[in-house]
């Protein structure tokens, strides 16, 4: 095998879920490079040495300076171009995903996403990717190459192995068309208040309250549990709630003892967030949501009948 | 401007899915609908189209003919066409296939603007516009929680795991968005009524140039081998609210030591 990782980085700091990734190939047998992009991209690739790279390739030029994903493209085909390689991995995230469907359709490459494992069968390659809300795995392979491969975010722990690898220095061209897309501006969403991550009880909404406003029941029990509030991306990005309390793939990754979902579907990406706390309980109106099949206490029934009277409960409990 | 919409018929999604052990493909004979997501990016379609003076929206799909079915729900909600690739061939087709028919069929519409849905509630990928905005040479913006176009240029505000990005795209483009980017409407009487009048096309691979071998399973890069049981979960407890369901909470969290 001879496979690329590529390597996603902000601020000078590589993303954990890609150098799991790295490990991960660093585990299977065969040589392993990693390819960073845009700027800084050399510092970050003498790093990954230590998380199982033997070679890295760092480019860095102005087409690449905002995160955007098809100037990449361009780099990574020039790479297997010269370099061969039959295997390119990625850790999920925004970027990846676009980076590698779009790899898909320019190499005419199997690639397979979502994946928690890789593992070698002889000399066969087999992915694992959980299906339809986590309810079958299936062992996935593939039939032309490069073999592509997207893995769930927060699955694969980074390994220092404490190696150190040869830095290349390339220069891409990139195609006219892939620079179309501009970067205007970027909004970190700084937090504003304590940090979801730190609470031992988070009480969270989703687009099940039906309207803003009655995230308010979302913070009455969250105040009488001592808790703090969380959120779905649906909601924050509809503007109902701040960022800092979004939970999952593209907000916080939170462990609590207790974590109280309340007209959340439990789509994956709101999943992989959550998926640690201690014990999570539900309230959703849909028998068939996926977050039934991994809370420990579900309630089937329509949350402002049930979430108001809870709170009341519990302070009753509570001042008595 | 012309707006291509890409729309997937979904098992419902209400309803215990499965993976059919003998094929190893999801079950679809049951209820299907409308995929959730493409609805957000209908209603975007639609918003777009009422702004601009000759707009057009054109829904497009890759599924067997009874998917017309579904796609009659965006001709209901205001779309004026729809097209649909229907083809044995094309069955078990994965994103390669899948973005070869698409972009096939979108070039011949040669749209301003192409959308699509957050993700297909069947397959979780939400991958296939990186795909098929390579395929069409197309700039490409995904998650869009918001999108304006002026002037031949979209800009877009979507999230990624560092926050809140702002890009700007020339058009033709290819903008993924987000299921929150709107609240799209319910089709009206009228608009469910005038649904089956307006036109709907069906075409064969052939009719693309797309042979059967470039299609469906055979014209994938992926496969599946087999199916495991997923891990155990440990143990879930479901009870459905008789009016003392905040009762039992209590008594749980309470057993538990949270209160
Ligand atoms: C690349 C990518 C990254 C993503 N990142 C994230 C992320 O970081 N975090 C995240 O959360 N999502 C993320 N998502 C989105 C995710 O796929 C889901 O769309 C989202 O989690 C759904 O949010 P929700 O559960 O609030 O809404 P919905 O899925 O709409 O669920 C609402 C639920 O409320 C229930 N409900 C409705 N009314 C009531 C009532 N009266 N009482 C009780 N229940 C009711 C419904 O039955 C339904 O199950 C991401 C998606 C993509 C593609
Ligand atoms: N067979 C198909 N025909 C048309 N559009 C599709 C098809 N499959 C997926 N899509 C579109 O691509 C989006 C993402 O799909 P996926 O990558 O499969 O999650 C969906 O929301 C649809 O807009």
């Amino acid at each position: 095998m001879s496979t690329l990782v590529f390597v996603e980085h902000h601020d000078r700091a590589p993303q954990e879920s890609a150098l799991g990734v790295l490990g991960k190939a660093a585990s299977l047998e065969g040589d392993v490079a990693a390819v960073v992009c845009g700027e800084h991209a050399r510092e970050v690739a003498a790093e990954l040495g230590r998380y199982g790279a033997q070679r890295v390739f760092a480019a860095d030029a102005p087409a690449l300076a905002a995160p955007l994903p098809q100037p990449r493209v361009d780099v990574i085909t020039a790479l297997i171009g010269e370099h061969g390689f039959d295997t390119v991995l990625l850790g999920s995230s925004v970027l990846a995903a676009d980076i590698a469907a779009a790899l898909a359709a320019r190499l005419e490459a199997g690639l397979n996403y979502g994946l928690v494992d890789l593992r070698l069968d002889g000399d066969r390659l087999v992915g694992v990717q959980p299906i339809l809300g986590d309810s079958a795995y299936a062992n996935v392979g593939w039939t032309a190459t490069p073999r592509l491969a997207l893995f769930r975010s927060g699955v694969l722990e980074p390994r220092d192995v404490g190696g150190s690898a040869d830095v290349i220095n390339v220069s891409p061209s990139v195609h006219e068309w892939s620079q179309a897309a501009r970067l205007l501006e970027q909004d970190r969403g700084e937090s504003e208040g304590p940090s979801i991550e730190e609470a031992d009880i988070i009480v969270a909404g989703g687009r099940g309250l039906g309207a803003p406003e009655h995230f308010s029941i979302v913070e009455d029990l969250a105040q009488a549990l001592g808790g703090a509030v969380g959120a779905t991306r649906a909601v924050v990005d509809a503007g109902w709630y701040p960022y800092s309390t979004q939970v999952g793939q593209t907000g916080k990754t939170v462990t609590p003892k207790l974590y109280v979902a309340c007209g959340i579907s439990g789509a994956i990406q709101h999943k992989v967030g959550m998926q640690n706390a201690s014990v999570i309980v539900a309230i959703n109106k849909d028998r068939n949501a996926p977050i039934f099949d991994y809370c420990d206490l579900g309630v089937v029934g329509d949350l402002h009948q049930i979430m108001p009277k809870l709170t009341e409960l519990i302070r009753q409990r509570t001042s008595g | 401007m012309k707006i291509a919409v890409c729309v997937k018929e979904v098992p419902d999604t209400t309803a215990p899915r499965r993976v059919d052990p003998e094929t190893l493909r999801l079950d679809r004979s049951g209820e299907a609908t409308l995929n959730p997501g493409d609805t957000s990016a209908v209603e975007e379609a639609l918003r777009l189209k009422e702004a601009s003076a000759n707009g057009e929206v054109v829904v497009v799909s890759m599924a067997p003919e009874s998917a017309l079915n579904s796609l009659r729900k965006a001709l209901a909600m205001g779309a004026d066409r729809a097209l649909l690739v229907a083809d044995e061939a094309a069955a078990g087709s994965d994103i390669l296939p899948t973005s070869r028919v698409l972009a096939a069929v979108i070039s011949r519409e040669a749209p301003d603007l192409v959308l699509l849905g957050q993700q297909a509630s069947d397959s979780d990928g939400a991958l296939l516009w990186g795909a098929l905005a390579e395929r069409l040479e197309m700039p490409l913006v995904s998650q869009a929680t918001s999108l304006t176009v002026e002037d031949g240029t979209a800009t877009v505000r979507r999230q990624t795991e560092f926050g809140y990005d702002v890009i700007e795209t020339p058009l033709p483009c290819v903008i993924a968005v987000s299921d929150a980017i709107n609240e799209p409407r319910y089709p009206s009487l009228k608009g469910i009524m005038g649904a089956r009048k307006k036109p709907q096309e069906t075409l064969g691979l052939d009719a693309l140039g797309i042979a059967p071998s470039a299609a469906g399973a055979a014209g994938s890069g992926t496969q599946v081998l087999s199916l495991d049981a997923p891990p155990s979960r440990g143990e879930t407890t479901v009870i459905e609210d008789d009016g003392t369901a905040a009762e039992k909470l209590v008594e749980f969290l309470s057993e538990g030591k949270y209160l």
